[in-house]
C-alpha cells in the first residue's frame, strides 16, 4: 500500500497578541489508502489544526505535508472536508448544495445529465433522496450532517476529512450515522481522516487510533492499532473483550498520562 | 375564551338536522370545526384591527381639540373636504407653478429614484470592496466618518455650485445622503460572511465568479437590504426640504407654495401624503428582503 498522505516532521506556530504560540510539535504521520485514521486528544490539543493542515486549509510553519507525494498547497477537492457544524450553505437546497462541488470537481469533462445523475446517487447514498429539494433549515440536525458527508463524497476525495462530524448530534442520531458512515466508507473504500472526541466513536471506526498529548506543542503520544474484524457490529462489540481492551488503552492515554490541564491543575 | 367555543359548541347545528341522528353527533362536530377556526380568525383580526383604529381615532380627536382651541389650524373635517376636492384632479397641469398632487408626488418620486438609484449603483459594489479589502476600508474610514453625519442639506450648495441647476443639485442631495448606509451596512454584511462558507468556498475551490454568485452576494443580500431600506428611509426625508429650497414641481416645493398661499389644509394633506407613501415605500422594501430572506 502506498502512502498517501505524509506528515513530516510537522510545526505549527500560531502569531497570538501574546507572542508565538506553538500549537503543534514535530508531528510525523503517514496514512495509507483506504485507512480510517481517527485524531483523538483533550480540547485545544490541536487536533482541528492538524486536520486542517491536510486539508490545506493551515499551512505547516515548519516541516512538509504531502498528499500523494506531492505538497500540500492550500485546499482542493481531492482532499474533501465535512466541517463541524455542516456548513451547508443555507440559500441552496440539499440538492444544489452537493452539486456544487460536484459541478466543480467534474463540469469540465462530463455533460449536466451525468453530473446531476453523480449528485442523486450521493444523496441516494445518504438515504436523503426525499430532501432533495429541502433546504438546510428544513431538516434535522443528524439530515444537515448527512448532506455535508454527502458533499464531500460526491466529490470523490482521495481523503475524506472530517472534523467532529458528529460532535453536535445526540447520542442515538449519532450512533444512526456512524453505523451509515462505516457502510459507505466499506463500500467506497475511502480514506478518512476523523477528529473526535469520543473514545466509543473512536474504536468503532478507526484502523489507527492517534492520539496527541496535550498543548501547547502538542505531539503524537501514541499510535494505537484497532484491529477489529470489519464489518463491525456495536451490539457484538459490546462483549468483546479486545474492544474492551483497546478502549481502555485509549482511555488510560487519555486520563492518565495525559490529564487534563485543567484537572492536573 | 375558552367559556366562548363552549358556547359556540353547545348550539344546535341546523345543518345536522336532515343527517340520520346515528351520524349527527360526527356530523355536528366536523361541521363545528371550521366554524371555531373562523371564530378564531375573527378575534385574531380584530385584536390586530382594533388597537391601531382606536389610536388614530384618538389622534385625529386630539387634533380636533386643538384646532378648536386655536384660531388658524383647520380641523379633521375641513382638511378631509378640502382633501376630496384635491384628490378628484390630481393630474391637472396650469403650468409650472400649479399642478396637481399627483404630479407633485411623481416628481418628488423620480428624484428620489434617479438620487437612490446612482447611490445603490455606486454604494452598493463600494461597500462589497470596502468589506472584501482591509486596505481599501482603512483607507475610506476617515472620509466617511467625516462626511456621513454631515446634515443632507448641507450638500445643496455645492450641488448647485457645480451642478449649476436646481433640478440635479437635488438629485445629488439625495444621492449624497442615500449612499452611507448603502455603502456601510454591505461592508458589514460583506465582513460578516461566516469563515465556514468563505472555507467551504476554498475547499471546494470555487472560482472567484462562483464564490461571488452563490456565497457572497446570498450571504450578504440581508445586509444590503436592510441598508437600502435605511437609505430609501432617509431619500423620502430629504427630498421634502431639498425641494422646499430649490422649487420646481415636487412635494416638498408644493408644501412650501401652500405656506406662501396660506392653504394650511394643503399642508396638512401633504404632510399626510409624505408619511403615507413613506411607510409603502419601506413596507416595500421589507416585503422584498423577506422574500429573500433564507432562514
Amino acid at each position: 500500500m502506498e502512502k498517501f498522505v505524509q506528515l513530516d516532521h510537522v510545526d505549527v506556530k500560531f502569531s497570538t497578541k501574546k507572542g508565538v504560540y506553538h500549537a503543534l510539535k514535530d508531528i510525523n504521520l503517514s496514512i495509507n489508502q483506504g485507512q480510517f485514521f481517527t485524531l483523538i486528544g483533550h480540547s485545544g490539543c490541536g487536533k482541528s489544526t492538524l486536520l486542517n493542515i491536510i486539508a490545506g486549509l493551515q499551512d505547516a510553519t515548519e516541516g512538509a505535508a504531502l498528499c500523494e507525494g506531492r505538497e500540500i498547497k492550500g485546499p482542493g477537492p481531492e482532499r474533501a472536508v465535512v466541517f463541524q457544524n455542516h456548513s451547508l450553505l443555507p440559500w441552496l437546497t440539499c440538492y444544489e448544495n452537493i452539486y456544487l462541488g460536484v459541478e466543480r470537481v467534474f463540469g469540465a469533462k462530463e455533460p449536466k445529465a451525468q453530473l446531476k445523475k453523480r449528485t442523486l446517487e450521493t444523496l441516494d447514498l445518504v438515504g436523503l433522496s426525499h430532501a432533495e429539494h429541502k433546504r438546510p433549515n428544513e431538516i434535522s440536525g443528524g439530515m444537515k450532517q448527512r448532506v455535508g458527508i454527502a458533499r464531500a463524497l460526491a466529490m470523490q476525495p482521495k481523503v475524506l476529512l472530517m472534523d467532529e462530524p458528529f460532535g453536535a448530534l445526540d447520542a442515538l442520531t449519532r450512533a444512526h450515522l456512524q453505523d451509515e458512515l462505516m457502510k459507505i466508507v466499506a463500500a467506497t473504500n475511502s480514506t478518512v481522516v476523523m477528529v473526535t472526541h469520543d473514545v466509543d466513536e473512536a474504536v468503532l471506526l478507526s484502523d489507527r487510533i492517534v492520539m496527541l498529548t496535550n498543548g501547547p506543542a502538542a505531539t503524537i503520544g501514541e499510535i494505537l492499532t484497532v484491529d477489529l474484524a470489519k464489518p463491525r457490529d456495536r451490539l457484538a462489540l459490546a462483549n468483546d473483550p479486545h474492544y474492551h481492551h483497546l478502549r481502555s488503552q485509549v482511555l488510560a492515554f487519555l486520563y492518565q498520562r495525559q490529564m487534563r490541564p485543567a484537572a492536573a491543575a | 375564551m375558552s367559556a366562548v367555543y363552549g358556547t359556540l359548541a353547545s348550539q344546535p347545528n341546523t345543518e345536522a338536522v336532515n343527517v340520520p341522528p346515528t351520524q349527527s353527533e360526527s356530523v355536528k362536530t366536523k361541521m363545528n370545526i371550521p366554524k371555531s377556526a373562523l371564530q378564531e380568525k375573527l378575534a385574531d383580526g380584530f385584536r390586530w384591527f382594533i388597537p391601531p383604529v382606536l389610536g388614530i381615532m384618538a389622534f385625529i380627536a386630539l387634533w380636533a381639540l386643538i384646532a378648536q382651541s386655536t384660531d388658524n389650524l383647520p380641523g379633521p373635517l375641513p382638511t378631509w373636504e378640502s382633501a376630496k376636492v384635491l384628490f378628484a384632479d390630481p393630474f391637472y397641469n396650469k403650468g409650472p407653478n400649479d399642478q396637481g398632487i399627483g404630479w407633485n408626488i411623481l416628481y418628488s418620486l423620480y428624484r428620489v429614484g434617479i438620487g437612490f438609484g446612482l447611490a445603490a449603483l455606486i454604494g452598493i459594489p463600494l461597500g462589497f470592496m470596502i468589506g472584501r479589502f482591509k486596505f481599501l476600508a482603512a483607507m475610506t474610514a476617515p472620509i466617511i466618518s467625516i462626511l456621513r453625519p454631515v446634515s443632507p442639506l448641507a450638500w445643496l450648495p455645492i450641488g448647485l455650485l457645480v451642478l449649476h441647476k436646481a433640478e440635479p443639485a437635488s438629485i445629488w442631495v439625495i444621492y449624497i445622503s442615500s449612499i452611507w448606509p448603502m455603502i456601510l451596512n454591505t461592508a458589514v454584511g460583506v465582513r460578516q460572511v461566516p469563515q465556514d462558507y468563505l472555507n467551504v468556498a476554498r475547499v471546494l475551490n470555487l472560482s472567484e465568479w462562483k464564490v461571488f454568485t452563490r456565497i457572497l452576494f446570498p450571504a450578504v443580500l440581508p445586509h444590503v437590504l436592510t441598508g437600502v431600506r435605511l437609505a430609501i428611509g432617509i431619500a423620502w426625508l430629504v427630498i421634502v426640504a431639498a425641494e422646499m429650497l430649490t422649487g420646481g414641481v415636487g412635494i416638498g416645493f408644493w408644501v412650501w407654495d401652500e405656506w406662501n398661499n396660506l392653504n394650511v389644509e394643503h399642508i396638512i394633506i401633504a404632510i399626510f401624503v409624505v408619511g403615507i407613501i413613506g411607510l409603502l415605500l419601506e413596507q416595500g422594501l421589507i416585503w422584498i428582503a423577506k422574500r429573500f430572506s433564507y432562514e
